[in-house]
This record gives structure tokens, sequence and C-alpha cells, in this order.
């Protein structure tokens, strides 16, 4: 008797198009996949629990190392579940410096997204056009926290510094720069007949299964479900920007292309309202004792530079009790979720990546598709392996 | 045969195939150059102004690689197929004619190596050859991404020759000869091109002949992102040099074919019968990198749909409607 025998491909970590060190092994009859199973572990980092043993203030820059592409969403997702436990008010300025800032964040990680995802499609020129745009992103980073990648900007209690003086116009230049850019994107590819066909209909998953599956973010909204926490659930005065909520019932790749190319032009509208209705004023919460004083403050007064000493060297003590403070990541709900026991040190803290649960709905994804498909559902879950392990 | 014939081939043969290997390496450059170009980045820069010497850097880095022969590979066939991909590529060109006949000490030269009677066969013949090198090297290399690129692509060689074959009976249909020199002359100055007079033929033949040769955006059997390398993921040193100078190769081979069979070969105004001939080649080279610079690649399954649903029934039809005004 003939016995049909499947043919099981290692698909990673050393791989081009796995997106850092993801490893799927694939399960194939013939071209066709029969179980995808993704392993994960080969970034494994412990920030979790590194957290543990470090004051919260110091938690912050690990944060960076997650999500690498999306460095300022991660301090958001941590200041703002901190802060909630300390129950600070953060003053109007440095709310909307981080809604600037963690948009142009959301920019940065769609322009990767775009950039690898055509990439391994095979559009090559695309990883170039996005990372060009990135650069700008980037060169903003720099501009405020003197750092590229891991910006670390964000503290406790606001930012880390006030914005520099021509922060609004280094940004209003990307805003007058990128629809453009975009326009150009969406003429390479989105009527494109080979990338229609590549990505329309593949790695479908339904609404409710993509529910069960916990998706959140573009890949939910990509499922026609209107979900989105900066809307549902705000945070950082989200509730005063006017955006949409872009939706798609496509379900499959090519929904989440343009669920999350919409989103890169409403995130430039957020950037706009955000620049134009920038508030005066402090850019750091006065709570003496919790929120470390600006250290222009700390090198005049006895006070602040007492609490200065303090903070840095004890720590800040938070009341006993739990948090959880999800935030609307530029790849799903971002959450975090600490508990604090009255110490110096987050006693735990879980962070919800959604990479993490995206990758576990791969299987699902990629079953009955082809190999070429694999490559078409891990670019359009859009997938960060430093949050996978983190 | 005299000595003043032999001699004049052998020159010519030398000459011909000097100039097929610098356009080789010289494509890399231009690909490189142009690709960086619709990137926005600078290319090439650092070997020779404006990186003219790269290509002689990369052939000296390849030639001194470490040839790596994995473990559990069959040597043998491991060993050959490199050069069964690079002779077939490097020999089809000696049936273009590049220019006109020339005459010399009182003699008469064509300008083509050799002027074959069944030159179009030939040319099908030797192309095809190129398949088996690549199940060779897919077979021998004992990798499943090897095995499933080689196997990718000679499904899909074998599927758009077909096509291939088709759109270049229909030149046949209208010139009436298989040999090469007759059909460029039998096109004579621009009006008379076949491309003029049957475009879709030509369409056909160019679609299948990018992917016959590999390229963006058929370029499954290489497809990185899925295959790493495909069927010379294995591949090191010049032996992976030869694959490569081999796919140059046959996008200039396929350049020329075209160009003699669709543009007139040779024929245009002013410039000598070689410009001209060179120029038009090289107008493919172009395309062919603008191509690779723009387009996303295709799924297997819908190149091979596209191979046999699409462009088959489109070239056989197009046969058919040409054998009926013809005749």
């Amino acid at each position: 008797m003939i016995e049909a025998r499947t043919m099981t491909l290692n698909m990673g970590p050393q791989h081009p198009a796995t997106h850092g060190v993801l490893r799927v092994q694939l399960e194939l009859d013939g071209e066709t996949v029969v179980r995808a199973y993704p392993i994960i572990g080969y970034l494994h980092t412990g920030i979790e629990k590194t957290a543990e043993s470090k004051h919260y203030y110091k938690v912050i820059p690990t944060t960076d190392r997650m999500d690498y592409l999306a460095p300022m969403s991660n301090n958001l997702g941590f200041c703002l579940a901190v802060e909630k436990l300390l129950g600070v008010e953060i003053p109007p300025k440095a709310q909307w410096a981080r809604v600037c800032l963690t948009e142009l964040t959301r920019l940065n990680s769609h322009l990767v997204w775009i950039g690898t995802h055509a990439l391994d499609i095979g559009a090559m020129s695309m990883l170039l056009y996005a990372f060009r745009e990135r650069e700008k992103i980037l060169a903003v980073y720099e501009l405020v926290s003197g750092q590229r990648m891991m910006s670390t900007y964000f503290r406790l209690g606001g930012l880390a510094e006030d914005l520099p003086a021509d922060f609004d116009q280094r940004v209003r230049e990307i805003l007058e720069e990128f629809p453009s850019k975009f326009d150009e994107y969406e003429d390479l590819l989105t009527n494109n007949p080979i990338w229609r066909s590549r990505t329309i209909g593949v790695a479908k998953i339904s609404p409710e299964d993509a529910l069960s599956c916990g998706f959140t973010g573009p890949l939910l909204r990509a499922c026609g479900i209107k979900h989105d926490l900066r809307k549902a659930n705000p945070y950082s005065s989200y509730e005063k920007f006017d955006f949409d909520i872009p939706t798609n019932d496509g379900c499959d790749v090519y929904a989440r292309y343009l669920v999350k190319v919409q989103e890169m032009r409403q995130s430039l509208r957020i950037v706009r309202q955000a620049l134009d209705g920038m508030p005066d004023g402090d850019y750091r919460a006065n709570a003496p004792g919790v929120i470390l004083p600006p250290k222009e403050r700390a090198l005049k007064e006895m006070e602040a530079l007492i609490f200065h000493f303090k903070i840095i060297t004890e720590g800040i003590h938070p009341p006993v009790g739990e948090v959880y403070q999800g935030i609307e990541s530029p790849k799903g709900e971002l959450g975090f979720y600490i508990v604090s026991d009255g110490g110096p040190y987050p006693y735990r803290m879980r962070v919800r990546p959604p990479s993490f649960v995206h990758t576990a709905a791969l299987d699902k994804l990629c079953k009955g598709g082809l190999v070429a498909d694999v490559i078409a559902a891990i670019g359009s879950i859009d997938i960060v392996l430093g949050e996978v392990d983190r | 045969m005299d000595w003043t014939f032999l001699i004049v081939k052998l020159i010519q043969v030398i000459a011909v195939f000097a100039v097929l290997l610098t356009g080789c390496a010289y494509m890399t450059w231009l690909e490189r150059k142009l690709v960086a170009r619709i990137q926005s980045r600078l290319g090439p820069m650092n070997a020779g102004y404006q990186g003219l010497l790269q290509p002689v850097a990369d052939m000296i880095k390849l030639l001194f690689k470490e040839d790596i022969t994995p473990k559990h590979v069959d040597k043998f066939i491991y060993g050959i197929a490199p050069l069964a991909s690079f002779i077939p590529a490097t020999l089809s060109i000696a049936v273009v004619p590049f220019g006109d006949s020339i005459t010399l000490f009182g003699r008469t030269y064509d300008l083509v190596i050799s002027n074959l009677n069944v030159g179009i066969l030939y040319v099908l013949a030797i192309t095809s050859i190129g398949v088996y090198s690549i199940i060779m090297a897919g077979y021998s290399s004992n990798s499943k991404y090897s095995l499933l690129g080689g196997l990718r692509s000679s499904a899909q060689m074998i599927s758009y020759e077909i096509g291939m074959g088709l759109a270049i009976v229909v030149v046949i249909l209208l010139s009436g000869s298989l040999n090469l020199v007759d059909i460029v002359d039998k096109q004579g100055s621009f009006v008379g091109w076949y491309v003029f007079r049957n475009p879709v033929a030509f369409v056909v033949y160019f679609i299948c002949a990018v992917a016959e040769t590999n390229r963006s955006p058929f370029d499954l059997p290489e497809a990185e992102s899925e295959l790493v390398a495909g069927y010379h993921t294995e591949y090191s040193s010049m032996k992976f040099g030869m694959f490569f100078v081999a796919e140059y190769a046959n996008m200039i081979t396929v350049g020329a074919i075209a160009t003699t069979l669709f543009f007139g070969g040779w024929h245009g105004p002013f410039l000598p019968p070689i410009v001209w001939f060179l120029i038009k080649v090289a107008a493919f080279q172009v395309f062919y990198i603008w191509a690779r610079g723009t387009l996303p690649r295709l799924r297997y399954d819908q190149l091979m749909s596209f191979g046999w649903k699409v462009l088959l029934p489109i070239a056989v039809i197009n046969v058919m409607v040409t054998a009926f005004f013809v005749l």
C-alpha cells in the first residue's frame, strides 16, 4: 500500500524570513502545510524576572528591549501601569507629548512591518523606502532622548526632559512629507496584481477564531471587529483626540495590510493634533516623594535634591496592590500587570505581549496553505521576537 | 576548410565568449547600480570609480572562498551540476547573429559563430539542458531547501518552455525559416520587426523567458524568504559563482534571442550593426532589473496556473491566428 508521508521542514531560527529568531516546524505534504508549529525561546531575555530585582524607575530601560521596534509604546505601558498604582496625575503637556511620540512609534513599527513584509513577498524595494522614512522618526527619537532605538524617554510621572525647542518643527517636516510617501507605497502595492494574489484569501481566520485566540490590534480590526484600546479604554488623554479606527472584513493578509496602511495615516492625524494642541506647563508631575523631581530643580532646591537622592537610592514605595494597564501598541494590546508588595521592587511584573498571542495562532493561520503562505502569514501578524520571549 | 577560416572562427569564438562573460560580470554591476538607484541608494562605490571594479573584486572573492562540500552530498553530481548550468548558458549564444556579414581580404564572413540552419531548435534544445543542472543541484545537495527549490524550478522551466516554444513557432511561421540569420534578414528595417507584426508572441515569449531564467517576479526557485537560496543553498565559492554567472548569461542570451527574433537583430540606422545589437540586448537587461526592483514574487501555484491556464492558451490561439493569416 502506498503511504502518504509528510516532510518536516524546519524554518528558522536562522532563516531570512522569520523576523528574528522564530523557529517554525512545518509539516509538509508536498508544498501544502499540514501543521505549523512555532517554537520560541531563542531570544529569551528574562525581562519580566529582571524587573523583580530593579527599582521601578530602572525597569523602564528594559522595557525598551521587548518590542524594540516600538520602544516608546513599551515605556508608556509600563509608566502608565505604575502611575496608576501610585495614583499620580500626569500634566497635560507630558500626556500630549506621550501621545505624539507613541503615534510616531506606531509609524516606526508599521514602517518596519510594511518593509519587511513586502520584502518577504519579494518586493525588495519597499524595504528601503520604508527604512528611509523610518530614519526620520529615529532622528526624532534621537532629538528627544539622544538614542535612536532604545530611547527610554518616558519616565514615571512624565518625560525624562522637556521637549527640545525644534521638536515641533522637526515633527511637522515628517507630517508634510509622509502622506505622499504612503501614497507611493500604496501605488506600489495596493493594486499590484501580484501583491493582491499573494495576499488576498491567504492566512484567513474567522472573527470568532480571532477573538478566541486573543487577537488584538490591527489583526483583530482586519477581521472586522472594531476594537481599539485608544477608544475603548482611553489612556493618556486619547479621548481628546479625533481619529478613526480603520477596519476591514477581509480577515486575510491583504485586509491586515489595508488596515495598517490606513492606521499609519490616522497616526499622522493624531500627531498633528498633538502638535497643534500641545499645552504649556510641566513635563513631569509634581508629586514629592514618588516622582523624581526634574533635574534642574534638584540642582537648585534643597527639597528637590533630597527627594532626588532618596528616590534614586531607595526607590519608590507604591502602595500594596496590583494593577493592570493595557495600551494599544502598534501590534495590539500590550498589557502590564504589576503586583506591588509595598517594597521598592515590583513583586511581579507580567507583560501581556501581543506578539506572543499572535504567534500562538500561527498554526491556525497557516494550515492548508502553501509554504509561501507561511511567509506571508508570519509577515502579516507582525511579530517581534523580543516581545514574544521577553 | 582552410586555416584562415579556422583562425577567424577561433577569434570569433573567443571574442564572443569574452564579451559574454564580461557582459555577465557587468550585468551584476549594472543590476546593483540600477536597483540601488530604484531604491534610493548608491550601490557599489568603493572599488574603482562608481564601483566599476566591483565585478572584478567579486570574482576574486568568489575564487578565493573556501569550496565547501557538505557531508552526505552526492559528490559527483554535486560537482558537475554547476558546470551543467554554466555550459548550456554560454552555448546558445553561438547561433545569434550580431552583425551583417563583412568582407575581409576578399572573403565574406558572417558575424555569427555558427550559421546553423536549425538555429532556433538548437537554442531551445540547449536552454532546456539548463533544467538538469538545477535538478541535479537540488537532488545532490541532500538538503530539503535545495530539493524543494530544484523541484519548483524544474517544473517552472518545463511549463514555461512550452509557451516559449509556441511563441517562437509564430516567428518561424512569419519568417519561414529556422535559421536565425535568415530571420534577421527577413525582418529588415524597423517596420518589419516581428514585435510589431505580432506583439502577442513577443509578450508571451518574454514572460516565458523571464520565468525560464528564474528571474523576478518568477524567481521562486531562489525565493530567499521561503527556501533560503533554493537549489544553490549548499554551494559555495566558484561553484556558486558558476550558477550565478549562468543566471546572468541566460539573461543575456534571452535578450539576444529576443532581439534577433523580434527586434530585427542588428538592424538599425546610423550606428554600426554590432552597436545596435548591444544596445537592444542591454535594453532587455535593464527591463529585467527594473522588474526585479519593483515587483513582488508570485506564489508557486499561481505561477504554474498562470503558465498553463493563461499563457499557453494565448500562445496557442496566437499560433493558430498567425497561421491562418500566413497561409
